[in-house]
């Protein structure tokens, strides 16, 4: 399912949400990625109702300044380590008052991977009601651009300005482990698939997981304007894999790369993050193509055979 | 009203599952909850209650019981949890956040002292970590005052004209493993004594934001509203005395409790189940014909300048005992409440059963006697009892 949308913001139809998630005057950065997963999630969540809970992270700052907020939605800003927590405590009101409200919370990768993992994996063995989306800029945004574990082998960051060493995380399949009923990754160069999962993840009940590739112009020392691509490129590449996986079990490859070279070195080459860090499209492909094989190996796919 | 034998932590949990049920027909009770030692015993009678619209998440930490908590009062529910020691140092992040959103949780704290090195016995530095977040803080002496303390707190907190977190706290072990007579009152009393919970600034339909970013100016303007909402915790909380004693028919236990001080010359100030021992000691002083009296100090945040200054005047020798110390410093009651004596009178500071030893009518003899042989305010001493 390869589309290839417009790249400049989706046209409003009656099937919009009336008010915005993320309304104007908001101090995001031009070329956040957090921005378009907003709108799309804007257009995906139609008239439901909502609540969002945010831990320390971009999307915190995002709100602007009191006593106005950008947030067209009730939302709660919530300490970094607790944003699956304080959601548990809102689901579970929702649930004593048997109200429909979709309760989400909205972190960055930092939230996620690093400082939040506990409380993100207790309340997913907990299957709690809860929406969880990161949005991963696989760098501590809010922060400056530190590196965090979302941060990829060879990219630079303020607190890693040599390259970071260590590979990503697996967060989907940390999460798959804890066999909740939904995880998927999400392309926001892919609006059909996006839309398609943020529906399916707002329907669905327990716990559910989005994985959203966020670019960040600011850490990844890219053009605001090239963020869709660069998605798209990572997509291309097979670097960002998109796939869900239903029940920790089933997993299902949304949409299948070219692992075009060509792609991965304009991913590497549009970024100065990757920049003087030793990293190369052949010191990636072997990681690419061992995760690739690990997923068409879950998904029930013909394995390539092993080459010598 | 029935009778109970009860350890002071069942009795909190009691008193926290009959407020819970008495917000069936609001939007519920919600509770986060982690195990810490002596606390536990708190939280594992609440996860064997059937409350109904109500819930309680076992969580995996307690910051993040405190965490559920929270959301859960943010989502307009009564919400309370227990927890202690190394526990509410773990949750202090998110105590400080509660505070921040002006949600009215209730928590039991089971007073221990905080490790390394390990040691499970009362001490009331846990809770005092919390002393400038704003919370409300009361201390308890006794398994019905416990019981009470709880009950009271909710509505406390939850007033319209209050909305901030409370801290009800026992001494561990001295009071929480303890089992002694309370009263319980009825379901049908307590849900005629305790309001439904309404918080205005839950997270309704309307798009409004918690806890978000704010410049300086408007912190301050957050905090001055915090402060003086807090300061007038004594005035609302005489008013729950009078609905409760008009209820229940008996009277919670007032914010400063006073023995035999209208004529005393001496006073011994403390807090929690020191206060007890403190009187038990000024009974037999008195029967030596010295005019010794005590004070307890139930209500620590707000600190009740005022009333304190009434019971100091005229008072020559003060001696504030510590369950406690703010190390490089002294005990921190002592800290608290030096500057409402009179001038000239001699405020001593001892420090005892720091850590959790027991402490005896022989250890506050003695450390009177030492008051008396004074002819100026010493250093903070700590007094080692075994």
């Amino acid at each position: 399912m390869m589309n290839e949308p417009a790249l400049n913001g989706m046209a409003c139809t009656d099937r919009d949400r009336r008010d915005p998630l993320l309304r104007p005057g908001n101090s995001n950065c031009g070329g956040c990625g957090m921005s378009n997963l907003l709108q799309m999630l804007r257009r995906a969540t139609g008239e439901r109702e909502l609540k969002m809970v945010v831990p320390a992270c971009c999307a915190a700052v995002t709100g602007g300044s009191f006593p106005e907020s950008v947030f067209g939605i009730p939302a709660i800003m919530s300490t970094f380590a607790s944003a699956a927590s304080v959601a548990t405590g809102v689901a579970a009101v929702a649930q004593l008052n048997g109200e429909e409200t979709r309760v989400i919370c909205l972190a960055g990768d930092g939230g996620t991977y690093d400082i939040g993992m506990g409380t993100l994996s207790a309340a997913a063995e907990r299957n709690e009601d809860i929406l969880y989306i990161c949005y991963d800029n696989e760098i501590y945004g809010n922060t400056g651009g530190q590196r965090s574990s979302a941060t990829p082998a060879g990219a630079a960051t303020t607190s890693t300005p040599r390259g970071k060493q260590e590979t990503k995380k697996d967060i989907i399949g940390i999460m798959a482990a804890h066999r909740i009923p939904y995880a998927a990754s999400i392309s926001l160069a892919h609006i059909d698939d996006t839309l398609r999962k943020l529906q399916f993840a707002l329907d669905a009940r327990g716990f559910r997981f989005l994985h959203v590739l966020s670019p960040c112009p600011t850490g990844w020392k890219s053009e605001p304007a090239m963020g869709i691509e660069l998605v798209r490129l990572a997509v291309r590449s097979g670097l960002f894999p998109v796939f869900e996986v239903f029940d920790g079990e089933r997993y299902v490859i949304n949409i299948e790369p070219e692992f075009s070279n060509e792609a991965l070195m304009m991913y590497l080459s549009l970024q100065r993050r990757f920049r003087n860090t030793g990293v190369t499209e052949e010191s990636l492909q072997p990681n690419i193509e061992r995760y690739w094989n690990y997923l068409r190996l879950m998904s029930g796919r013909i394995v390539p055979a092993k080459r010598n | 009203m029935s009778v109970e034998l009860i350890s002071a932590n069942h009795a909190a949990a009691l008193s926290a599952t009959l407020a819970a049920r008495a917000n069936r027909t609001a939007r519920g009770f919600c509770s986060g909850v982690y195990p810490i030692t002596p606390s536990t015993e708190c939280m594992e009678y609440l996860c064997g209650q059937e409350i109904e619209k109500g819930t309680v998440v076992r969580a995996d930490s307690e910051h993040n019981a405190m965490g559920i908590c929270i959301g859960a009062s943010a989502a307009g529910a009564r919400s309370f949890t227990t927890t202690c020691s190394n526990g509410l140092a773990y949750m202090v992040e998110n105590c400080v956040a509660a505070a921040g959103y002006r949600l009215p949780i209730v928590m039991s704290v089971a007073n221990r002292t905080l490790g390394p090195p390990w040691n499970i016995w009362a001490d009331h530095g846990d809770s005092l970590l919390l002393r400038d977040l704003g919370w409300l803080q009361l201390y308890s002496a006794d398994n019905q005052e416990v019981f009470d303390t709880v009950l009271c707190a909710f509505k406390l907190a939850e007033d319209p004209r209050m909305l901030m977190p409370a801290l009800c706290c026992m001494d561990g072990f001295i009071l929480s493993h303890t089992m002694a007579q309370v009263d319980v009152p009825s379901q049908e009393q307590i849900d005629r004594f305790l309001p439904l919970t309404d918080i205005p600034h839950r997270l309704d339909k309307t798009a409004h934001t918690l806890g978000q970013m704010e410049a300086p100016h408007a912190s301050v303007v957050h905090r001055m509203q915090h402060h003086q909402a807090m300061l007038g915790a004594e005035q609302i909380y005489a008013e729950i005395q009078n609905s409760f004693a008009e209820i229940f028919g008996r009277r919670p236990a007032d914010p400063l409790v006073t023995y035999r001080t209208e004529d005393a010359e001496t006073l011994l100030v403390s807090m929690g189940t020191l206060g007890v021992t403190a009187e038990r000691v000024v009974d037999q002083l008195r029967e030596q014909g010295k005019a010794v009296g005590a004070v307890r100090v139930r209500m620590f945040r707000p600190m009740l300048d005022t009333g304190l200054r009434k019971i100091f005047a005229g008072k020559k020798r003060i001696a504030v005992l510590d369950r406690d110390i703010s190390i490089g410093f002294g005990g921190v009651l002592w800290g608290e409440v030096r500057g409402f004596a009179d001038p000239g009178a001699i405020v001593q500071n001892y420090m005892v059963g720091v850590a959790g030893g027991d402490v005896r009518p022989e250890h506050m003899l003695n450390l009177l006697a030492d008051l008396e042989q004074r002819h100026e305010s010493g250093a903070p001493q700590i007094v080692e009892v075994a």
